[in-house]
C-alpha cells in the first residue's frame, strides 16, 4: 500500500468524528439552537459506548448505546432550554461539565481494557486494487455513515420540506410562531438528533479510533466541532470539507511531531486549537457577521400564548 | 403534551434569593440519587462531604482557601456575562496569571529579595491574565470571532504553555527531572495556626466590594447592565459596545489572572502542571450560582469550595471518584438555571385535549 493512501486514511479517520458531530449541531443551529454541550455529550459516548461494547461484547450494542446516551443528555438540555427557557450557552456549558463527570463515572470500570477495534469493510476485489481500493473500499463503516449522514443533511436542509420549516424556525422563531409553525416540537427533534450524531461520534473515538477508553480522551474535538459549525457558514458541505481539512492538519501535526523537526512537542499539541482560532478569524473576517448565522441561534423562544 | 411558560407578574425579591438555596437542595438530592445507585450510602457521602468539613477548624479555613479562587474569578466573569459576553476561557486567564506572576518570584527565589516581590508579582499576574483575555476580546471586536470558542480553544493552548514552561526552560534543576519550578521564597503569609488559610484569602471581601460598587454605582457598572438586558437600547444610549467587550473581558481576565497567581504564591509555592484543577470552568457555576450579584456569589463560592473540600474528602474516606463532584457541580449549575426560570415563569402542562 502506498504511502499517500496511508496518510489519507488516517486523515479520514481523524475527521469523522468531527464530521459526525458538527453535522449534528448544525442541524441543531439551523433550528436556531445553540448547544454547546457536544464535547460532554462526546465523551459520554464514548464512555457508554465503550462500557457496553465491553460488556455485551457486540459493537454493534456499543454504538447503540453511545447513541442512546447522547440523545439522554441532549434531552435534558431540551428539558431545560425549550421547556424553561434557560440560557443556552450556560445550559450547554453545564451539560458538557455533567458530561465529562459522567464519563469519568461511567469509563472508571474500563480503564486498561482494550478490545479489538470495529474492522475495516472489506469487499473482495474492490478493497485489493491498488492506488485506491483500501481508500474507497476498505474504510470502517463509520467513514461511510458520515458521508451518507452529511449528504442526507444536505438534501433534508435544502431539498424537503421539513427542512425549510426547520430553517425558517431558526432563522426568526416568532414569525415561524405566527406561521403555525411548530417552533418546540422541531427544536426538540433537532436538539435530540445532535444529541445522538454526538454520541455516535464519541463511540467513534473509543471503538474505532483508539480504541480503549481514557478519561478526557475527548480533548476538545466537541469544541472543535462547535467551531467547525461556525467556519462551515452552517453549510453541511462546507463542513465536510472543513472537516477532512481539519482532520488533515491534526495528521500532519502528528508526522511532525515525530519526525521532531526541534520544535517543543508542546507547540504540535497546541496545533488544532490554534488553527481552529485561525481558520475562525480567516472566516469571520471575510463575511459579515451577521448574514451567515441562524437569526434566532442561541435566544430563547417563548411564546405569548 | 407540552409545556407552556406563563411569565409571573412581580416576583418577589425573597423569591429570587431562595431561588438558588432551592437548587442547592434540589442538586444535593439527585447527587445523592447518584450515590444510591453507585450502590453506596449517600447519608455516609453527605456526612464527609458537607457536615464533616463544616465542624472543624481545617475544614473551615480550607473552604476559605478554595473559595477565594472561585469568588475571584467569579466576579470578574460576571461583568462578561451581565453584558451577555461569554468569556469560557477563565480557566486559562487563571494559567497565563499564574505563569506572568511567577516570573518574579522565580527568579529572586534564593535571593533574599524582599516582601516587594509580591505586591508586585500580583500585579503582574493580574496584567498576564488580562493580557490573555485580550485576545478573544480583540478578535471579537475587530473580526466578529466568537467569543465563546475562542476563549475555550485558549484554555488547552495555556495548559500547553504551562506544561512546555516547567518541562522546559523553567524546570528546577535540581527537581529530579519532576515538571516543576522551584520552590518560591516569596509566599503569601498564613493567617492562622492549623490549616492553610493565607492573606490572599482577604482580597476576596473586598474585590467583591468594589465590585458591587461599580456594578451598581457607576455609569459603567449601567452600562454593563444595559448591555446585557437591552443591547438596542445600549447602542441608543451611547454606550460603545466594542468597548463595552474590551473592558468586560479586561475585567474578567485580570480577576482570573490574579487569582491564579494568588492560588501559586498562597497555596502551591511553584509551578507545576495541574495548578487550577478546573478553577476556571468550576468558577461559571460559582457565578451563576450568585446570581452574577457581588454577595450572591460570596455564597456560590462558599457551597461549591464545600463541595470541593467534601470531594477531595470522599474520594480518600469512602474511595468516591473525584468525578462525582464534577458531576455534581454540573447538575448544581443545571438546578440554578431551572430554578431562577420556575420563579420567572409559571409552567403550565398543556395536554392535547385543551391544546
Amino acid at each position: 500500500m502506498d504511502i499517500w493512501q496511508a496518510v489519507l486514511i488516517t486523515v479520514i479517520t481523524a475527521a469523522t468524528p468531527l464530521l459526525i458531530a458538527a453535522l449534528g449541531e448544525l442541524v441543531v443551529e439551523r433550528a436556531g439552537v445553540l448547544n454547546l454541550g457536544i464535547e460532554g455529550m462526546m465523551a459520554v459516548g464514548a464512555a457508554c459506548g465503550f462500557a457496553a461494547a465491553t460488556l455485551s461484547g457486540s459493537s454493534a450494542l456499543g454504538v447503540l448505546a453511545a447513541i442512546a446516551a447522547g440523545v439522554a443528555l441532549s434531552a435534558v438540555f431540551a428539558l431545560l432550554t425549550l421547556g424553561l427557557a434557560t440560557n443556552q450557552v450556560a445550559t450547554g456549558l453545564a451539560l458538557t461539565i455533567v458530561g465529562l463527570g459522567l464519563s469519568g463515572l461511567i469509563g472508571a470500570g474500563f480503564v486498561g481494557t482494550s478490545r479489538e477495534a470495529i474492522p475495516a469493510i472489506r469487499i473482495p476485489g474492490l478493497t485489493e486494487l491498488p492506488g485506491v481500493g483500501r481508500l474507497l473500499f476498505g474504510q470502517d463503516p463509520f467513514v461511510y455513515l458520515s458521508l451518507a449522514l452529511a449528504i442526507a443533511v444536505l438534501w433534508f436542509l435544502g431539498r424537503s420540506r421539513a427542512g425549510l420549516t426547520l430553517r425558517s424556525i431558526g432563522e426568526n422563531h416568532t414569525s415561524a410562531h405566527w406561521l403555525g409553525l411548530p417552533v418546540m416540537q422541531v427544536r426538540l427533534l433537532a436538539i435530540l438528533f445532535g444529541g445522538g450524531c454526538a454520541g455516535l461520534a464519541g463511540a467513534y473515538l473509543s471503538l474505532v479510533y483508539t480504541p480503549f477508553w481514557s478519561p478526557g480522551m475527548t480533548a476538545g474535538r466537541g469544541w472543535i466541532a462547535l467551531a467547525l459549525v461556525v467556519f462551515a457558514s452552517w453549510k453541511p458541505l462546507r463542513v465536510l470539507f472543513g472537516a477532512y481539512l481539519f482532520g488533515g492538519a491534526t495528521v500532519l501535526q502528528l508526522h511532525a511531531q515525530a519526525a521532531s523537526l526541534g520544535f517543543p512537542s508542546q507547540v504540535m499539541s497546541a496545533f488544532p486549537y490554534v488553527a481552529t482560532i485561525v481558520a475562525l478569524v480567516i472566516m469571520s473576517a471575510g463575511r459579515r457577521k451577521a448574514a451567515a448565522a441562524p437569526g434566532s441561534l442561541g435566544t430563547s423562544f417563548v411564546p405569548d400564548r | 403534551m407540552r409545556l407552556e411558560l406563563v411569565p409571573r407578574g412581580d416576583v418577589s425579591p425573597w423569591a429570587r434569593v431562595l431561588a438558588p438555596v432551592a437548587a442547592v437542595i434540589a442538586a444535593v438530592l439527585i447527587g445523592g440519587v447518584v450515590i444510591a445507585v453507585m450502590g453506596r450510602s449517600p447519608a455516609a457521602a453527605f456526612q464527609v462531604y458537607f457536615v464533616d468539613t463544616l465542624s472543624e477548624s481545617w475544614g473551615l479555613q480550607e473552604m476559605a482557601v478554595k473559595a477565594t479562587p472561585l469568588l475571584i474569578i467569579a466576579v470578574g466573569l460576571s461583568f462578561c456575562f451581565r453584558a451577555s459576553l461569554w468569556n469560557i476561557g477563565a480557566e486559562g486567564q487563571f494559567i497565563i496569571g499564574a505563569l506572568v506572576g511567577s516570573i518574579l518570584p522565580l527568579y529572586t527565589a534564593g535571593s533574599g529579595a524582599g516582601f516587594w516581590v509580591i505586591p508586585l508579582a500580583l500585579v503582574m499576574g493580574a496584567l498576564g491574565g488580562l493580557a490573555y483575555a485580550m485576545i478573544p476580546a480583540l478578535l471579537r471586536v475587530t473580526f466578529g470571532v466568537s467569543e465563546i470558542l475562542s476563549s475555550l480553544m485558549l484554555v488547552y493552548v495555556a495548559d500547553l504553555v504551562l506544561d512546555y514552561l516547567v518541562r522546559g526552560p523553567w524546570r528546577d534543576p535540581k527537581g529530579f527531572n519532576f515538571p516543576q519550578t522551584v520552590n518560591f521564597d516569596a509566599t503569601l503569609p498564613f493567617l492562622a495556626d492549623g490549616g492553610r488559610l493565607h492573606a490572599g484569602v482577604l482580597l476576596g471581601p473586598v474585590l467583591v466590594l468594589v465590585a458591587w460598587f461599580v456594578i451598581s454605582r457607576t455609569l459603567f457598572g449601567f452600562g454593563v447592565r444595559v448591555a446585557g438586558e437591552a443591547p438596542k437600547a445600549a447602542r441608543f444610549a451611547g454606550f460603545d459596545a466594542n468597548r463595552m467587550v474590551l473592558a468586560a473581558f479586561a475585567i474578567s481576565g485580570a480577576a482570573a489572572g490574579l487569582a491564579g497567581v494568588l492560588e501559586v504564591l498562597g497555596q502551591i509555592g511553584q509551578l507545576k502542571p495541574g495548578i487550577s484543577s478546573g478553577y476556571g470552568f468550576t468558577a461559571i457555576t460559582v457565578a451563576f450560582l450568585g446570581r452574577l450579584h457581588p454577595l450572591g456569589m460570596v455564597f456560590g463560592a462558599l457551597v461549591v469550595a464545600l463541595t470541593v473540600i467534601g470531594g477531595e474528602s470522599a474520594q480518600i474516606a469512602l474511595k468516591l471518584p473525584l468525578d462525582l463532584t464534577r458531576t455534581f457541580q454540573g447538575v448544581l449549575l443545571m438546578c440554578v438555571l431551572a430554578a431562577d426560570a420556575l420563579v420567572s415563569y409559571r409552567v403550565r402542562i398543556v395536554t392535547m385535549a385543551r391544546a
